[in-house]
C-alpha cells in the first residue's frame, strides 16, 4: 500500500530495468495523482518520446502541454525536457546569446558542451524538473505532483547524484546556484524514487541493487511497483507440488471426467505441461515477491493488461493501471 | 498470409562462409543469452567459435566459466559434445575502458599514450560517453576477426535503449572526437575556423566564455590538452572505426535481430530490420524470444465453459473438480496470451514478409549452466523442447492467423 510519506511526496521519480514498463507506470501514476481535480506534470528526459507514443500524440515539444484528463476532473500535462534546449535557455537568460546560440546549436556547439561534461546534461535536466516541481504563482503551486520518467535502474542513481555532477562544473554562476536547490529537493522528503519491476530474477535483482544504491546516495526509495502481475490460477497447495513436477494428472482427469469433458491423452498431457509451467512461474514469482518484501518498501501491484489489441499498452490501459494505483492508496 | 520462412539457425551456423553473427535488439530481450547459446551450438557442431558478451548476468557468466571481467577470450571447458564434434569455444566479456586504453596504446607512442590516458577528459569519455560501449564493442569485434583464430565470431551488443544505437553510437563518438568544436575551442586559428568565426561573429567569443563560466576553465584546458595529444592518432582511430563498420557489411557477417513478443520490442526490431536494409547489412532473421505456445489443443471457450460448470459445483464438493477448473482457466489464459503474441508477430510479418523468423518458447527459469544453454540452442534451431513438454506446439506455425 501507498504510505503516508508517499502521499506527501511531490516529486515522484520512476525508474526500472529496461523492458519493465517504466514509462507506462509513470504515466499511470501521473493520472492517478491527478485524479479528483489535481494537476500533475509527467516529464521525460531521455529524448525517446515515450510519452507521445503511449498517448498516441505528436512528439512533445520542449513545452508543457495537456495530454490527458484524469477521472474526477484532474489534468495531466507532459513535458519532454531536452538538455540542449535547457542550455539554450541559460544562454539566452544569462548571457544574452539568444540568436547566436541557435546558430551555435546548428554547428553542434551545444551538443558539444553537454557532451563535454556529462554531469552538465544531468544538472540541466534535473534543474528543469526542480523548476516545475517548485513553480508557484501567487503562492499556489502549479503542479500538485511531478512524475519523472527517469533513466533506467543502471543509470538513475548517477543521474540523480547532482552533487557529483556539479563537480564537473564551475563553482559559480547560475547553473551552480540552481543545482544547489536541486540537491536540496532531491534529498528531501518531497522526493520519492519508485522502482518498477517484473516478478522475474533479473529485474528483481536490479531493483534490490538500486534500492541499496539509493540508500547509499541518501536518496529516498519510494515504492516498488510490480508491473504485469498475473493471477495465480492454482490453489496454493497445488503450486509447490506442481512446480516440483508432482502434478496429479489423475486428479485433473477425474475432475474433467466429472464435468463430462473426455480428453484424448495428448490434450491431457498438454494441459499438465501448461499447469507445470504455470506453477513454476507462480512459484518463482512468490520467491521474487518475498525478496522484494525484504527491501522493506511499500509494494504496489499492477495487473498485466490483457486487451486484445496486441499493440502494447494503450490509453485505456493507462487508466486501468491508474485505477489499480488508486485502489492501493495512491493519491 | 503467405507461409513464413523459418529462420534456419543450423544452416547459418554450419555455413563456413558465416564469419560473424551479430545479435541485436532492444534491452532486456535476451541478446546475451541468445549469443551464448548460438556460440555453444556452433561449437558443438564442430566450429571454432568465440563469443563476445557485454555485461552478462552473473549466472550466465559462470556457466561460461567467466568468473570476472576478462577483456580477452578464455577457453570454455569443452563439453563432451564439443569434443566429439571437434569444435572449440572461447568466451569473453567486454571491458570498454581497457579496450579504449589498448586502442590508444596501439595508436600512439608510449609517452603520448600515457599522457592521453592520464587526461581527465579522456577518462570521462572512455568511461561515460554514451557511445563508448558500442564503439568499443565494435573495436573488439574488429580485433577478434583480425586475429583469425576463430572460424566464427558471435557478438552480443550493448544494452542500449534502442537497438539502433549499436550502429549510430560509434559514428557519434567519432564525430565528437573529430568535431570542429573541440578544435575551435582548443585552437580556433589552427582549425581554419576563420570562416566560422566570421559567420558567428563576436558571439563565438561570448559562447566560449559562457561555456567556460559553466564548465570551469579546467575542463576546457583538459579537453584542449586531450585534443592536442589525440590529434596525431585520430586518423588511425577513424580508419579503424570505418573498417570495422565496413566489416558489418562484408560477406560473412549476419545479423540476428531479437525481440520478445511485446509491442515495444517488436517495434524496435522492425526499426532495426529497416535500418539494416538501408545500410545493406545482411539480416539472417528474427528470433522471437520467450513466446508461450499453446501446449494442449483445446479451444479456450470450451475450457472456460467447463471450468465454469466445475466451479458452480463448488470447491468443497470436489477438490479434483476445482483443480481441473483451475487447469482449464490457466489454459484459457494461455490461449489468449498465445493469440496476442501471434497477432503481434503477424503485424511484423505484414510489414516484413521476407524476414525469416524463429520463435523460442519462454523457459521457467534463467539459464545457469551449459546444458540449459544447450537447450536454448535447440529451441533456436527449431528443435522440439524436451523437458516436461510432451506435446509442444510446432514453433513455426505463428502465421496461423
Amino acid at each position: 500500500m501507498w504510505s503516508d510519506e508517499l502521499v506527501r511526496a511531490r516529486l515522484h521519480v520512476v525508474t526500472g530495468k529496461g523492458g519493465t514498463g517504466k514509462t507506462t507506470v509513470a504515466a499511470a501514476l501521473a493520472v492517478a495523482l491527478a485524479s479528483g481535480g489535481g494537476r500533475t506534470l509527467l516529464v521525460e528526459v531521455e529524448g525517446r518520446q515515450g510519452i507521445a507514443h503511449l498517448f498516441d500524440i505528436p512528439p512533445l515539444p520542449y513545452q508543457e502541454r495537456r495530454i490527458a484528463v484524469a477521472p474526477g476532473g484532474g489534468e495531466v500535462r507532459a513535458l519532454a525536457v531536452d538538455a540542449e534546449e535547457a542550455l539554450l535557455d541559460y544562454f539566452t537568460m544569462f548571457y544574452n546569446l539568444g540568436f547566436a546560440a541557435r546558430t551555435l546549436r546548428r554547428m553542434g556547439a551545444i551538443e558539444f558542451a553537454t557532451t563535454l561534461a556529462p554531469g552538465l546534461r544531468d544538472v540541466l535536466l534535473t534543474g528543469k524538473v526542480k523548476e516545475a516541481t517548485t513553480r508557484a504563482t501567487n503562492g499556489i503551486r502549479t503542479y500538485d505532483a511531478v512524475v519523472l520518467d527517469a533513466p533506467p535502474t543502471g543509470r538513475v542513481v548517477r543521474f540523480l547524484d547532482v552533487t557529483r555532477a556539479m563537480a564537473d562544473l564551475a563553482k559559480v554562476g547560475p547553473i551552480h546556484n540552481q543545482s544547489k536547490g536541486v540537491v536540496r529537493l532531491l534529498h528531501s522528503a518531497d522526493t520519492a524514487v519508485h522502482v518498477v519491476t517484473l516478478l522475474e530474477d533479473m529485474p528483481v535483482a536490479e531493483t534490490l541493487d538500486t534500492v541499496g544504491e539509493l540508500d547509499l546516495a541518501d536518496l529516498r526509495p519510494g515504492a516498488v511497483l510490480v508491473n504485469r502481475a498475473r493471477p495465480s490460477r492454482l490453489p496454493d497447495q497445488s503450486v509447490t507440488a506442481a512446480a516440483n513436477g508432482q502434478i496429479q494428472a489423475d486428479r485433473i482427469r477425474a475432475g474433467l471426467l466429472a464435468a463430462r469433458l473426455d480428453l484424448d491423452p495428448a490434450v491431457l498431457d498438454g494441459l499438465v505441461a501448461e499447469t507445470v509451467e504455470h506453477a513454476m512461474r507462480v512459484e518463482a514469482e512468490r520467491h521474487a515477491r518475498a525478496r522484494l518484501a525484504d527491501a522493506g518498501m511499500p509494494l504496489i501491484e499492477l495487473p498485466e493488461l490483457t486487451e486484445p489489441g496486441g499493440d502494447g499498452v494503450d490509453l485505456g490501459g493507462v487508466y486501468e493501471l491508474a485505477e489499480a494505483l488508486r485502489r492501493q492508496g495512491v493519491r | 498470409m503467405s507461409s513464413p520462412t523459418p529462420l534456419d539457425i543450423d544452416a547459418l551456423l554450419d555455413n563456413s562462409a558465416t564469419r560473424v553473427v551479430v545479435c541485436c535488439g532492444a534491452g532486456g530481450v535476451g541478446k546475451t543469452t541468445t549469443a551464448a547459446a548460438l556460440a555453444l551450438r556452433a561449437a558443438e557442431r564442430g566450429r571454432s567459435v568465440v563469443v563476445l558478451t557485454i555485461d552478462p548476468a552473473r549466472r550466465l557468466a559462470q556457466a561460461l566459466g567467466l568468473p570476472e571481467l576478462t577483456n580477452n577470450p578464455r577457453l570454455v571447458a569443452p563439453t563432451a559434445e564439443i569434443q566429439a564434434a571437434g569444435g572449440q569455444l572461447h568466451a569473453m566479456m567486454l571491458d570498454m575502458r581497457r579496450t579504449f586504453d589498448e586502442m590508444v596504446q596501439a595508436h600512439a607512442s608510449p609517452e603520448r599514450a600515457a599522457i592521453i590516458i592520464a587526461n581527465p577528459f579522456y577518462q570521462a569519455i572512455s568511461s561515460s560517453f554514451s557511445g563508448t560501449q558500442e564503439y568499443m564493442a565494435m573495436e573488439k569485434l574488429g580485433q577478434l576477426v583480425a586475429a583469425r583464430q576463430w572460424e566464427l565470431v558471435v557478438v552480443d551488443t550493448p544494452p542500449s535503449r534502442s537497438a539502433l544505437d549499436f550502429l549510430d553510437a560509434p559514428q557519434r563518438l567519432s564525430s565528437f572526437l573529430d568535431g570542429r568544436m573541440i578544435r575551435l575551442l582548443s585552437a580556433p586559428a589552427r582549425a581554419g575556423g576563420r570562416g566560422v568565426r566570421r559567420l558567428v561573429g563576436a558571439s563565438f567569443g561570448l559562447f566560449t566564455r559562457a561555456i567556460s563560466t559553466i564548465l570551469g576553465g579546467q575542463m576546457l584546458a583538459d579537453a584542449s590538452a586531450f585534443v592536442q595529444a589525440f590529434d596525431t592518432m585520430f586518423g588511425g582511430f577513424r580508419e579503424r572505426a570505418t573498417a570495422t563498420y565496413e566489416l558489418l557489411r562484408a560477406p560473412g557477417t549476419e545479423f540476428v535481430v531479437i525481440a520478445t513478443p511485446e509491442a515495444d520490442a517488436v517495434r524496435e526490431a522492425a526499426y532495426f530490420v529497416d535500418r539494416l536494409a538501408t545500410e545493406s547489412m545482411p539480416l539472417a532473421g528474427l528470433v522471437l524470444n520467450r513466446t508461450h505456445p499453446v501446449l494442449a489443443q483445446l479451444p479456450a471457450a470450451r475450457a472456460e465453459t467447463v471450468a465454469e460448470s466445475l466451479e458452480r459445483a463448488g470447491p468443497a464438493a470436489n477438490s479434483a473438480g476445482s483443480l481441473a477448473a483451475a487447469v482449464l482457466r490457466l489454459h484459457a489464459d494461455r490461449v489468449a496470451l498465445a493469440q496476442r503474441e501471434r497477432r503481434l508477430l503477424a503485424r511484423f510479418r505484414r510489414a516484413h514478409p521476407a524476414v525469416p523468423v524463429i520463435a523460442v518458447p519462454a523457459l521457467a527459469v534463467d539459464v545457469h549452466d551449459l546444458p540449459e544453454l544447450r537447450g536454448i540452442g535447440r529451441l533456436l534451431a527449431g528443435e522440439q523442447p524436451t523437458v516436461r513438454d510432451p506435446t509442444p506446439a510446432p514453433l513455426r506455425d505463428h502465421s496461423a492467423n
